[in-house]
């Protein structure tokens, strides 16, 4: 079942404040980030996000057709 | 034969039911399109007037996404999934199951007929089959 849109995409707090506070600075630096649960909102385009995927960060560069799906749905090399 | 569309041909049946014949058009849409149309329900398709058809057709030009227009998306969204590399699209690049169903039994209809893929035991007949 999908999510209610009574309550909004979901985005760790941590996480928005980060890219707020980078928009705000007109800064571009990558973030690394653990919250791979997280939506990817139309904020976030043009930011380079480290991903962790358990192990190590895998950098994932966000495009517009990325928005509403997750960072952690994304992975720039398909490894198996 | 009444001709919706261009290539749909529904048969002699009813409309409701002839109309789920084009691609995009279930129970629900065709007693959607039958009302707007204002046809009457139960009507055999080849009894359709000229002006019902052309009513049909404008509906579903307008109002829906049909046939190649429908198929045309469908792959338009699979091709974003895909180049964003995400899970999905890889699912769908390998052509296994996208949503998270099991894939140590079954998943028959992403993944085709069964492959044996067995170890063989015998060193000199592992080096046959591979050749």
């Amino acid at each position: 079942m999908s999510r209610s849109l009574k309550k909004g995409p979901f985005v760790d707090e941590h996480l928005m404040k980060k890219v707020e506070a980078m928009n705000k600075n007109r800064m571009k630096r990558p973030i690394n980030t653990w919250s791979r649960r997280s939506m990817i909102m139309p904020d976030f385009v043009g930011h380079t996000f480290n991903v962790h995927n358990g192990k190590t960060f895998v950098p994932v560069f966000v495009t517009e057709n990325m928005v509403g799906h997750r960072l952690g749905e994304i992975r720039p090399h398909p490894t198996l | 034969m009444p001709r919706i569309l261009g290539v749909d041909i529904p048969g002699n049946k009813r409309i409701e039911y002839s109309l789920r014949y084009i691609y995009g058009v279930g129970p629900t849409r065709a007693m959607e399109i039958i009302k707007k149309a204002g046809i009457p329900l139960g009507l055999k398709a080849n009894d359709l007037t000229n002006e019902h058809i052309s009513k049909i057709t404008a509906i579903l030009q307008n109002d829906y996404a049909v046939e190649g227009d429908l198929r045309r998306m469908l792959l338009q969204d699979i091709r974003r999934l895909q180049s964003i590399g995400s899970y999905r699209g890889f699912r769908h690049r390998r052509n296994l199951p996208v949503r998270g169903q099991r894939t140590k039994t079954n998943a028959r209809t992403r993944k085709g007929r069964k492959q044996t893929v067995g170890a063989i035991r015998d060193k000199t007949q592992r080096k046959l089959a591979g050749t």
